[in-house]
């Protein structure tokens, strides 16, 4: 074990574990926030360097601080370790100026987006952004397409954080989708808008940090901060059938996978309870359910606010992490 | 004149075959590395040699060298650099083009001194006459027995194949080169791991540039001392410069590291001053990337000391008031030439050539691109430079690979010295239109 020290606060983490990795399981608000890296998926992170931190101390037995600011998120930690986060004024600032990086091309169309409320760039922006934009240009603009039959692609909100590109290499069998040009007009695309026909390709809207890709079954339907979430599970030969169903009343409006407070599937069983496209599109009726009770969002989120939930339960729930 | 390594027999007739380039020496560092010296003896040459990494970086091949893991029964892999794409930078091209055997034999000593069996030259897409040249050079080394299994008969086996790019600068990354060369996009790879730990599909791999290859024949023949000799302190040996612009002699010139930077751009052996009796202005010493030095600055350091062509002498004054000799791609500008145009140039040429991965280069090179361009034709506001110089900031250091710098180095660097021709072209957006140069630097006298 090794031991290291993120924001005055010393933990013991296995060698090879990411700054990130040690963070959470610190946990609270020292965690630095990671749009693209997904911890269930291969590969994935260091691209939007919105977790960057400063590393005022590279290991016991080299003390020296880190010239650059480094991603924690693909960054292992050494035994002596020293990270500012939320001490380092450096580290605000540079994140902050990759919020707006990352908003200077985004439409802001948070009132008409199903993602908002559940967004992390809202949260990101909310957090470092300022409230006016310096860009004075011509927004980059795509039109909206159509990933097969239930996926909507909205490129102009993506932030190319490839989570979901690693999704349908890693859950399906056949990747159609990809990212197809460079630069800032770099976009995710099918080839040839060739519809994704897959059981597990709804995935994608899960993984999706922004309102890039959206579930065509509920788009327009309601806000999500209008809906109650339940935990509820299904006999499903495909998946493992434990999903959130989000309900009005007595209609399901959508289901998503369990996603914890980072935006990641859950494990249930040791496994990534990632939910097949049967449960998520069609199984919209209540009796297909076995309901198990209410689900807590806890990510910094409006969701949770009105569930008549006792205090100590939220609480408890926390610390399971369910 | 000073000595030529490289380029000494570049322009003997036929040399780009093998029996013309065999008779005039060619070869011989093969023949003396696998019969008399092992693959250490080499590796002790060239750290001996104090060769720089000839790509920009300039980081110590003997050094690099050394990084490579070794683990038993795992593959080794050297990648021959030839993605060379920097505007400004045509040395690479002009060495493959004249003497591709020099190039090939280069690639025997090193793949022998770091235990490599299959070695590739990733050469750029629009490159493909040279890719020819190369490929012809690669089919008769092996009909006379340098290339394929049991060289000469020392029981040493090297294939050598050459795969050409898509025409993406971002493949000149030694980890985007990997990835491409593997058949995937090419996006740098996050490090670490280090190419020198896991490289070409999962195996130890070392990147080097075609001239730093090539290089390494004369440090054989030589001895890695000798060659040591040539040069001052940490900067060794010759180096390839591609010097253009407006220049009385543009072309790619082989020098002694340690020539000052007024005789190589003043003395008739060299560059032969700026052309059609003009001033100049401003020069970019090693390739687009790197800060662009206002006239002042270019023959004499800050201090007043004497500028010389070595990787110590160009940066100093950091970046406040030096540069980096980078790749040697030399570009000169008379007082005509416009800083604010270039620096739009530059901008273009890394929004485009950013891969999209990470946020700051992909959002922020296509940021500044567009506010240069509007500061060119006349649309800028004041604000806008500082905006400029922010986003720069932000960029510089944030990003996966050195893309974003390079991106960011020289907008920050032409702010820097040449701001009052940003002004002007806030100020007189008109003639900023109408006429295609800028103030000509009224603020520091021109050279």
């Amino acid at each position: 074990m090794v031991k290291v020290i993120i924001d005055d606060i010393e933990v013991e983490v296995e060698p090879g574990t990411t700054i990130l990795n040690a963070a959470r399981k610190i946990g609270g608000d020292i965690v630095p926030p990671a749009m693209c890296y997904y911890s269930k998926l291969q590969g994935s992170g260091g691209k939007c360097r919105t977790c960057l931190v400063e590393v005022a101390a590279g290991s016991a037995t080299d003390p020296r601080p880190m010239p650059k600011l480094v991603a924690s998120c693909s960054t292992p930690v050494n035994d002596g370790m020293v990270v500012k986060n939320k001490t380092s004024q450096r580290v605000y600032d540079n994140r902050a100026a990759v919020t707006e990086f990352l908003l200077i091309n985004h439409p802001l169309d948070c009132p008409v987006c199903d993602q908002a409320g559940e967004c992390h760039l809202q949260d990101l922006g909310f957090e470092h952004g300022k409230e006016r934009t310096r860009y004075e240009e011509k927004r980059r603009t795509f039109d909206p397409i159509d990933i097969g039959d239930k996926i909507k692609l909205h490129m102009n909100r993506c932030i190319l954080c490839y989570r979901c590109v690693y999704t349908a290499n890693q859950l399906t069998d056949q990747r159609v989708h990809g990212v197809m040009h460079r630069g800032d007009h770099a976009e995710i695309s099918t080839y040839i808008e060739k519809a994704i026909d897959n059981d597990f390709s709804g995935n994608v809207i899960d993984v999706c940090p922004v309102g890039a890709l959206t579930d065509k079954t509920f788009r327009f339907k309601s806000r999500v901060w209008f809906l109650k979430p339940m935990e509820a599970s299904c006999e499903c030969t495909k998946c493992a059938g434990k999903a959130v169903i989000w309900m009005f009343g007595d209609e399901i409006y959508r289901v998503t996978g369990r996603k914890d407070k980072y935006g990641e599937i859950e494990d249930i069983d040791g496994k990534t309870a990632w939910i097949c496209n049967e449960c998520r599109f069609d199984k919209k009726d209540k009796s297909m359910w076995k309901i198990e009770g209410p689900r807590v969002i806890n990510r910094h989120s409006v969701i949770s606010q009105n569930q008549y939930i006792a205090d100590d339960q939220i609480e408890s729930k926390k610390l399971t992490g369910k | 004149m000073g000595r030529k390594l490289l380029l000494e027999h570049a322009n003997v007739p036929g040399i780009e075959t093998f029996e013309v380039y065999r008779k005039n020496g060619g070869y011989r560092s093969v023949e003396k590395a696998l019969k008399t010296m092992s693959p250490q003896n080499v590796m002790e040459e060239v750290q001996a040699s104090g060769l720089r990494g000839r790509g920009g970086a300039g980081f110590p091949t003997g050094m690099k060298w050394s990084f490579l893991a070794k683990p038993e029964g795992v593959p080794r892999y050297l990648l021959c650099n030839a993605d060379e794409s920097e505007p400004g930078t045509f040395k690479d091209r002009y060495l493959m083009e004249k003497i591709p055997h020099l190039l090939v034999e280069g690639m025997i000593v090193s793949s022998y001194a770091l235990g490599c069996n299959q070695s590739y030259i990733y050469i750029r897409g629009e490159y493909m006459w040279v890719l020819e040249i190369v490929e012809k050079a690669i089919a008769e080394a092996y009909s006379n027995g340098f290339l394929g299994k049991n060289i000469l008969g020392s029981g040493y086996d090297l294939d050598l194949a050459i795969c050409p790019g898509g025409g993406a600068y971002i493949c000149g990354e030694e980890t985007a080169l990997i990835e491409s060369l593997e058949g995937k996009r090419g996006n740098p790879r996050i490090k670490p791991p280090f190419p020198a730990v896991k490289g070409l599909w999962g195996c130890p791999t070392v990147v080097n540039n075609v001239e730093s290859i090539a290089t390494i024949v004369p440090i054989v023949n030589d001895g890695g001392a000798e060659y040591a000799k040539i040069g001052i302190g940490k900067s060794t040996g010759t180096k390839l410069i591609s010097a253009c612009g407006n220049l009385a002699k543009p072309g790619v010139y082989e020098i002694e590291l340690g020539l000052s930077v007024e005789e190589f751009i003043y003395s008739d052996e060299w560059c032969g001053g700026i052309a059609n009796g003009k001033k100049i202005k401003a020069c970019v010493p090693g390739g687009s990337s790197v800060p662009v030095l206002p006239a002042n600055l270019i023959t004499k350091t800050a201090e007043g000391a004497d500028r010389l062509m070595t990787y110590e002498s160009l940066a100093e004054g950091g970046f406040a008031t030096g540069s980096m000799l980078g790749s040697g791609g030399f570009i000169v500008f008379d007082e005509d030439q416009c800083i604010v145009r270039n620096t739009w140039n530059f901008a273009r040429f890394y929004a485009h050539e950013s891969c999209g991965q990470c946020s700051p280069c992909r959002e922020g090179t296509g940021w500044m691109e567009k506010v240069l361009r509007r500061i060119e034709h006349g649309q800028g506001h004041m604000h806008d430079i500082d905006l400029l110089a922010e986003i720069n900031k932000k960029i510089e250091g944030n990003t996966i690979c050195p893309l974003g710098d390079a991106a960011a180095w020289p907008v920050a660097a032409a702010i820097r010295h040449f701001r009052e021709e940003f002004e002007w072209h806030v100020t007189h957006p008109d003639e900023a239109v109408k006429r295609n140069f800028g103030i000509a630097s009224s603020h520091m006298p021109l050279i």
